[in-house]
């Protein structure tokens, strides 16, 4: 966290020296890179309590680990996607870099304070991020819709989350997520009315980030409207990291013992996957589309969520950590595949653009059609695995309505991501022109065969990230 | 290890087709069918070794995969396996050389999607750990759908989606069967196991059994098809290219029948007892209404494509009546299905590429014109109507023969089929074939008669099919030790519950 947060003062004072985009992007990336090493090294350590907001336990290292390679990624997508950007294009890093270090504050926070620095850290710059080719004349088309959008409902939500919080301070006293465990209903000295409506405003506050359904009204509109990497950003870490706070915070405090709670979040799982996927039929631009698929995998995610309630051992925890893992990869490589076809000057985002892509650029193409099946949960890609580890999650608990509401869903999911394969497939038409690759475009195509590797790899041979998952699972 | 050769082979033989299209567009035909026919060769030897210990396991391979959940990389291959495994090869082939002149554009794409789904197959016909032969099940699926969305005729998205969708959701009802299995595996043993033997010993209560069951049947009855899981069948065949339509037909639909006989029925004796009346009504019902439905058509694939799931019927029926007879006649008619059936929609295949029509209503008074072609379809239309001294009579007569001791009612019933199944297939030679030519009727400028090339092929299958009717001993000796290990099996599981 400390490099991350080095090359963020690197990078703003490099800017104030001289502006020198090459310079500034490669200072991020090298920067985000070593951050990425030590996290790995520093992986097997022992874990410690940094003050008393911060934990730097195994858990949170590998997702130290996970946020700034996706953030390294990010900035390696960034740079052919802005190099032609009319306009200042340095301080750009400047916010991905300080957004990562909220990502990272709040993948180890398990206090309410360091929760919500690093929430309102990330969000703070991201809302920079989204809004950023503001000035230039072609670009992306409402990113200052966007921008607004998100800024208004992301701080209600901060909100909601500050207001439950004051209100089970009122109560306990503490802020602490171990301590929050007090709230219990196995204690009379708190009304379980009292309480339940505490965590349920942190829960809504939450969901909204999450953009789980009924709180994802703002995702497509943002997804839309943003810079492709600021979407894949929102999507990726914001919503890992969230993910990460979300779980430990339910598994210390005991939350879902209220029984209404347990009900709420089947509730919510039911209606985001349901929502996600029909909504994501209508769709004809690939970002609203994968705005909807997130909403709907994120409702996935919340069926192991409920199911760690109901069952004691890790199962449920590895299976939310290797779905999110799963997820980060294969939307990742996603919204990079879009974002290396596009640029800051013409973003290619309705699917009738990619028609033909396979014949054009098969390997692009090839490339996406791995991620949209992955997507899917097919197997040979780590998305199958994922939703393996979901379904075994969901049966050793017994949830057999949300199973069903799991096949469901991923039956209809298989109906949109197949149309976009479909159009790919599609003989290629003369009068699409898509920007021509530059040398700067090269580190891209790097990073999306790695994910592509990533992909296959723990599609097929998942064992040894299995047994580190195994082990990270048991600190929570 | 010879079967994760097998395996390998496909797969790199698959990217070496792809792979060489950059150097020559006829290389991967080449690849192809040179992999496919060490494939066969190498399936062949299978029929010699015995694994040490168990007569019936020809070749058997383990490792570990995934140790977190129990689950190994477990293939084995007995006398069952053994002979759907040489159908793989043996219509591989076929598929190829359909494929040879007909596909034109994209030519390494579509070969290595054709390798790939074969061997998906033959991965399925030999794994024996329960998520790896989900992982094949599923590994099969993504290839044809590229087969049929990209070579496909006129409606080919819908067809594609249709037959993905319907494929998927049932496989996902059995990963949720299988899971259950293996928490159930672990409650009572301790352990994670998704081993086929492991998995047999798994004792489950009533209702539950039966739930866990139907996540199976659901899966594997929809890949046979039967009624009312058949809706994808007919569209996906009728908009396959011919290559993918013998896949299809062939072997695809094998693997649903081979799934029932090794895990649905095996796994769960109590429950898949009680459920047979139900199954069989059900395999009834197929063989007379889509008979009914396919004498409706006017679209020759179609027609083919009901007759299939008509024919599928009689596996199913003799799957469920689960006795020694019923079963060998459930195998031979998966193995003489195989061989009609990709004939018939290889005829059927050329005449749209000749004639550019698959409506019959254009068609007539052809014989004149190709006699090669129409001796050919005559030969196999009274194969699959069941002619004796051909290999679907003995099929469909052993599966009747043994349902007729489990049901008399619902045997007579399905009987009926054969009477159907006269009257359609020499309805389609007489639309097609007989009557007077018009010209004009359709472009018949390429109304070529068969070549020399393709009458190979279907000699090949005529030679299959002539001895599957000769001498069916060769193949029930082959089928019956793993056949009667699974009903003594299953015998045993149910005298224990008596007891209890």
């Amino acid at each position: 966290m400390l490099i991350v947060t080095a090359t963020a003062v690197v990078v703003m004072l490099l800017i104030g020296l001289r502006r020198s985009y090459v310079g500034t992007a490669a200072t991020t990336i090298t920067g985000l890179l070593i951050a990425t090493i030590v996290a790995a090294v520093m992986l097997p350590s022992t874990e410690a309590q940094v003050t008393p907001l911060l934990i730097v336990d195994k858990y949170s290292q590998f997702f130290t680990l996970v946020v700034s390679a996706l953030a390294m990624f990010i900035s390696i997508f960034s740079f052919p996607y802005l190099f032609r950007l009319n306009d200042n294009k340095e301080e750009y890093y400047l916010l991905l870099a300080v957004a990562t270090i909220g990502a990272i504050v709040m993948v180890s926070s398990n206090h309410f304070v360091s929760t919500i620095l690093g929430l309102e850290t990330l969000s703070m710059s991201l809302y920079g991020m989204v809004a950023y080719p503001l000035h230039s004349k072609e670009s992306a088309k409402y990113p200052l819709e966007a921008a607004v959008k998100y800024l208004v409902l992301s701080a209600v939500s901060s909100s909601l989350i500050l207001f439950g919080m004051a209100l089970l301070y009122a109560k306990t006293g503490t802020l602490a997520f171990s301590d929050i465990v007090n709230v219990s209903p196995s204690l009379p000295a708190l009304s379980d009315n009292y309480s339940i409506i505490a965590l349920l405003l942190i829960f809504a506050g939450m969901a909204f980030k999450l953009s789980l359904a009924p709180f994802h009204l703002w995702t497509p509109d943002v997804y839309e409207g943003s810079p492709l990497p600021a979407t894949a950003y929102l999507a990726t870490v914001g919503k890992a990291a969230m993910f990460v706070v979300l779980l430990r915070f339910l598994v210390t405090s005991g939350a879902m013992a209220f029984d209404s709670i347990a009900a709420i979040f089947s509730l919510v799982a039911v209606l985001s996957i349901l929502l996600g996927n029909l909504l994501a039929l209508l769709q004809d631009n690939l970002k609203r589309i994968l705005a909807y698929s997130s909403i709907a995998h994120m409702g996935y995610l919340m069926i192991a969520l409920i199911a760690n309630h109901y069952v004691t051992g890790t199962l449920s925890v590895e299976a939310i950590t290797f779905y999110l893992i799963a997820y980060v990869i294969m939307s990742l490589g996603a919204f990079g595949v879009a974002s290396v076809i596009s640029s800051s000057e013409k973003e290619f985002d309705a699917i009738s653009d990619y028609r033909g892509l396979f014949w054009r650029e098969p390997w692009m193409a090839g490339i996406f059609t791995a991620m949209l099946l992955s997507l899917a949960g097919i197997p040979l890609t780590v998305g199958f695995i994922g939703k393996f580890y979901l379904f075994f999650a969901g049966v050793e608990s017994s949830l057999w309505a949300l199973l069903g509401v799991l096949v469901v869903g991923s039956g209809i999911g298989l109906y949109y991501y197949l149309r976009i394969v479909y159009r790919m497939l599609l003989p290629h038409q003369a009068d699409l022109h898509y920007r021509e690759a530059g040398i700067e475009s090269l580190s891209s195509y790097g990073v999306l065969v790695i994910l592509l590797l990533l992909l296959i790899a723990l599609g097929v041979y998942p064992a040894p990230i299995m047994t580190l998952i195994q082990s990270i699972s048991a600190v929570i | 290890m010879i079967l994760i050769v097998l395996i390998s082979i496909l797969f790199l033989g698959g990217l070496l087709a792809w792979i060489s299209e950059i150097f020559d567009p006829a290389f991967p035909k080449v690849v192809a069918i040179v992999t496919v026919a060490v494939e066969l060769l190498l399936m062949l030897t299978l029929l010699g070794g015995v694994e040490a210990g168990s007569p019936d396991w020809h070749a058997a391979f383990t490792a570990p995969w995934l140790p977190r959940f129990g689950i190994g990389l477990h293939f084995a291959a007995d006398g069952l396996s053994v002979l759907l495994l040489i159908l793989t090869g043996f219509l591989g082939l076929i598929a190829i050389g359909a494929a040879w002149n007909e596909i034109t554009e994209r030519v390494g794409f579509f070969y290595f999607n054709l390798l790939w789904t074969l061997a998906g197959v033959v991965g399925v016909f030999t794994a024996l750990d329960l998520f790896l032969f989900f992982f094949f099940w599923e590994v099969m699926l993504i290839p044809m759908y590229f087969i049929i969305a990209i070579w496909g005729h006129e409606n080919k998205n819908y067809a594609a989606m249709k037959f993905f969708i319907f494929t998927q959701v049932s496989g996902m009802l059995m990963l949720i069967s299988i899971l259950l299995l293996a928490y159930f595996h672990y409650v009572q043993f301790g352990f994670f196991s998704f081993d086929y033997f492991d998995l047999l010993n798994v004792t489950t209560s009533g209702s539950v059994e039966l739930w866990i069951m139907l996540g199976f049947f659901i899966a594997f009855s929809t890949k046979l098809p039967s009624v009312p899981f058949h809706a994808w069948l007919p569209d996906a065949h009728s908009q396959a290219p011919t290559a993918g339509s013998v896949i299809l037909a062939g072997v695809l639909l094998k693997t649903g029948a081979y799934g029932l006989i090794r895990f649905a029925v095996p796994l769960f004796p109590t429950a898949s007892m009680q459920f047979a009346p139900v199954a069989m009504t059900l395999a009834a019902l197929s063989i007379l209404y889509c008979a009914k439905v396919a004498f409706a058509q006017t679209d020759i694939k179609r027609l083919i494509a009901y007759t299939s799931v008509s024919h599928m019927g009689f596996v199913l029926l003799g799957v469920y009546a689960w006795n020694e007879q019923a079963l060998q006649g459930a195998v031979m008619t998966m193995l003489a299905h195989g061989l009609s059936a990709a004939a018939l929609f290889m005829l059927a295949g050329g005449l749209q590429h000749r004639i550019h029509t698959r409506n019959m209503a254009e068609m007539g008074g052809f014989w004149p014109r190709v006699p090669r072609m129409a001796t050919v379809a005559l030969f196999f239309s009274i194969a699959a109507l069941g002619m004796p001294g051909l290999g679907n009579f003995i099929g469909e007569f052993l599966a009747l023969l043994g349902a007729f001791q489990s049901s008399i009612v619902l045997t007579a019933v399905a009987a009926l089929g054969l009477v159907f199944a006269s009257v359609y297939s020499l309805w389609v030679i007489q639309r097609v074939f007989h009557g007077k030519y018009e010209t004009g009727k359709v472009d018949d400028c390429h109304l070529l008669d068969l070549d020399n090339r393709e009458m190979v092929f279907y000699i090949a299958l005529m030679l299959g099919l002539v001895w599957m009717g000769m001498y069916p001993q060769s193949f029930l000796a082959l089928s019956a030790g793993p056949l009667q290990d699974m009903l003594a099996n299953s015998q045993q599981a149910l005298q224990a519950l008596v007891q209890n």
